[in-house]
């Protein structure tokens, strides 16, 4: 247990430091070109978002970064040497973990047993060797604490917990495997707007424990408060690779949407279902960034 | 190690179970898969027990006892299989088609007794690994897969026993060399005398607890549990986060093989005779015991234990009503009332278990 003590925090690099750079990404699939001249950088301690719409190329690229597929053009290197993965263990092994959106939880399993599934604490040798079950519900225990999650009952069905909290159990196991660099594929997408939150302050806690960040998402407005970089990705290319400094929530919110396309589909909606509808307001408020 | 982990898990400690209060050492008894089955079986139990003299005797419990045991055996092994999210039909075939290569071997080429009866072991391995191996690489619905090998291993018990020996039994095992050797292990009894009536417990009995235990401790505190349980409730899941899926399902179908094989031991060297339909129609009674036993037909949850019960239940009702003096056939309306309850029940309690609180 002790060995793994804060095993982010040992990653070897200081907050701002690149673990990951990909200059001119591509990935084609025969004639079609899945994604093309993406660039951008995940660094320790900070949070690189990746926007972009339904098809605009996002599950390509993080399974790329993941190690599920090769890229067909471009650079990828991690700790400033070029890397082509083929396996999502490989990626594993550099310290690149994904959280998919599925959070790859068995849901009728207790949470201590999702924490450690595939990774379990034995003790004893030959036939005897049997599940560290103390070890393991102690450090679930413990780990959920540092995600700053109460559990009631480590041995509660995972699937009885609220979506959130499923999500920082996949978050929380990443970091105690050992990831230097957590991928969180639309951890917000199926939530409400206060499990969101919920999620997005993980996000930043794990960006504290020296982590870097791969956040995708479809939402500037998660985007922006936890992120330190933000590459918009649409059709397959990318639309430009921003630190904070350079790009205002609105200007972020503009481009992710296509602020004309926006406009319009708010007149439209505010034509065609008054102006008084609630998603017409929705709308307006979303061009007119209230 | 533990000395120094100790402490700061102590702290951590009150608050958590302060909020579980009372209720959750109780609760979580009830949440086990097997509570069902073990109430039904004392209901069952004592219903029969009161109603009827012989099947509370000594010898009127051995009949009942050696029914449970043998189905039970095969029940834990196909609910290790169904918690892994899968079906072998195949199951019972197994049983008549390892017991017909050992007694054929035996009997009629006079082979070492073990080398015959490893020789019905490899058999079985082997079509354990076909079953996995085909609905992992088809993609197939185990039921579907199973259903075939089933057919196929029914069609060889019968046809190729005809084929080597001209009848479609094995009989005059205990003729053959060897044969005590493999009674030992495998026939063998003991006769309790209890108040002027005898108990008898065959070996078969004690292979079946052996099997539950260690079944049990596989579920519940070993890596290839955990994989059992992940595999059938989530397998894409489980193998995202690295569990060998492949190598655990195609485990599973050897064990279930493994399980017909020593069945199949176990009916030879106790009966001396093995028919070429033995097992036949058995595949459903070792489904409709994992379910009584808590496991779902989705995977992902059951006991071994459970399973266990669920063959006692069957093996219970069978003899009792035989001792009820009531037409046997009622057996098959009663298995389908179960396992339709049994069903429902499990729904209910999947649907409380994944609900969020």
């Amino acid at each position: 247990m002790s060995t793994k003590e804060a095993p982010a925090a040992d990653s070897g690099h200081g907050v701002g430091e690149a673990i990951i750079e990909v200059r001119d990404i591509g990935k084609s699939y025969g004639s079609v070109i899945a994604l093309r001249d993406v660039t951008t950088s995940v660094r320790a301690g900070q949070v690189t978002c990746v926007l972009g719409d339904n098809g605009a190329g996002k599950s390509t690229f993080i399974k790329i970064l993941a190690g599920a597929h090769t890229h067909t053009s471009g650079e990828f290197l991690v700790d400033g040497k070029p890397r082509h993965m083929s396996s999502p263990r490989e990626a594993l092994a550099l310290g690149i973990a994904t959280v998919y959106q599925d959070l790859a939880v068995v849901s009728l399993m207790p949470v201590w047993r999702n924490f450690f599934l595939g990774s379990e604490v034995t003790k004893g040798f030959g036939p005897l060797r049997r599940l560290d079950i103390e070890t393991m519900k102690k450090t679930t225990l413990t780990e959920m604490q540092a995600m700053g999650i109460d559990l009631r009952d480590v041995d509660q069905p995972i699937g009885t917990m609220s979506g959130g909290e499923r999500q920082c159990v996949a978050i929380a196991r990443a970091v105690y495997f050992g990831a230097r660099v957590l991928i969180l594929d639309e951890p917000t997408a199926a939530l409400g707007v206060r499990q969101s939150g919920v999620v997005l302050k993980y996000v930043a806690k794990a960006r504290d424990r020296g982590l870097g960040v791969v956040l995708i998402t479809h939402n500037p407005h998660h985007a922006y408060p936890v992120g330190d970089r933000f590459m918009l990705l649409r059709r397959g290319r990318s639309m430009g690779d921003f630190p904070k400094a350079e790009i205002t929530h609105e200007q972020l919110v503009d481009m992710m949407a296509g602020g004309a396309e926006l406009e319009a589909l708010s007149q439209e909606l505010s034509s065609g279902l008054g102006e008084d509808s609630e998603v017409a307001k929705e709308m307006a408020a979303e061009v007119h960034h209230e | 190690m533990s000395t120094t982990t100790e402490a700061p898990a102590e702290e951590q400690q009150p608050p958590a179970d302060e909020r579980l209060a009372s209720s959750h050492r109780m609760a979580s008894i009830l949440r086990r898969p097997e509570v069902g089955a073990l109430v039904a079986a004392i209901a069952i139990f004592i219903f029969f027990g009161v109603t009827t003299d012989a099947f509370t005797q000594p010898s009127g419990a051995s009949t009942w006892i050696l029914t449970s045991s043998t189905v039970g055996i095969m029940a834990v092994a196909v609910a290790l299989l169904m918690i892994g999210g899968e079906f072998d039909l195949s199951a019972g075939a197994m049983w008549g088609t390892t017991g017909l290569t050992t007694g054929i071997l035996m009997t009629e080429y006079e082979l070492n007794v073990w080398v015959a009866i490893l020789a019905a072991l490899v058999v079985a391995v082997g079509v354990g690994v076909l079953n996995g191996v085909l609905v992992m690489r088809t993609g197939l619905p185990s039921f579907i897969v199973t259903l075939g090998t089933f057919f196929v291993l029914q069609g060889v018990n019968l046809a190729v026993t005809k084929i080597l020996i001209n009848q479609v039994s094995v009989t005059g095992l205990q003729n053959a060399p060897g044969y005590v050797q493999g009674q030992q292990l495998f026939g063998s009894f003991v006769k309790i005398d209890i108040g002027g009536s005898t108990l008898t417990i065959y070996a078969v009995t004690f292979w079946w607890i052996v099997v539950t235990a260690v079944a049990t401790w596989v579920l519940l505190r070993t890596k290839a549990g955990n994989w059992i349980f992940a595999v059938g409730g989530a397998q894409t899941s489980a193998r995202q986060v690295g569990v060998p899926v492949f190598r655990t399902k195609i485990g599973l179908f050897v064990n279930t093989a493994v399980a017909g094989w020593l069945v199949g031991m176990l009916g030879l060297f106790k009966t001396t005779t093995v028919q070429s339909v033995t097992g036949v129609g058995q595949e459903f009674i070792f489904i409709i015991c994992a379910v009584v036993g808590g496991c779902l037909l989705t995977g992902g949850y059951g006991s071994a234990v459970g399973a266990a019960l669920g063959a006692l239940i069957f093996g219970m009702v069978g003899q009792g009503i035989v001792y009820e003096g009531w037409d046997n056939d009622w057996l098959f309306t009663f298995l389908g009332v179960m396992l339709l309850g049994a069903v429902l029940v499990n729904n209910f309690v999947k649907s409380r278990a994944e609900a969020v609180r």
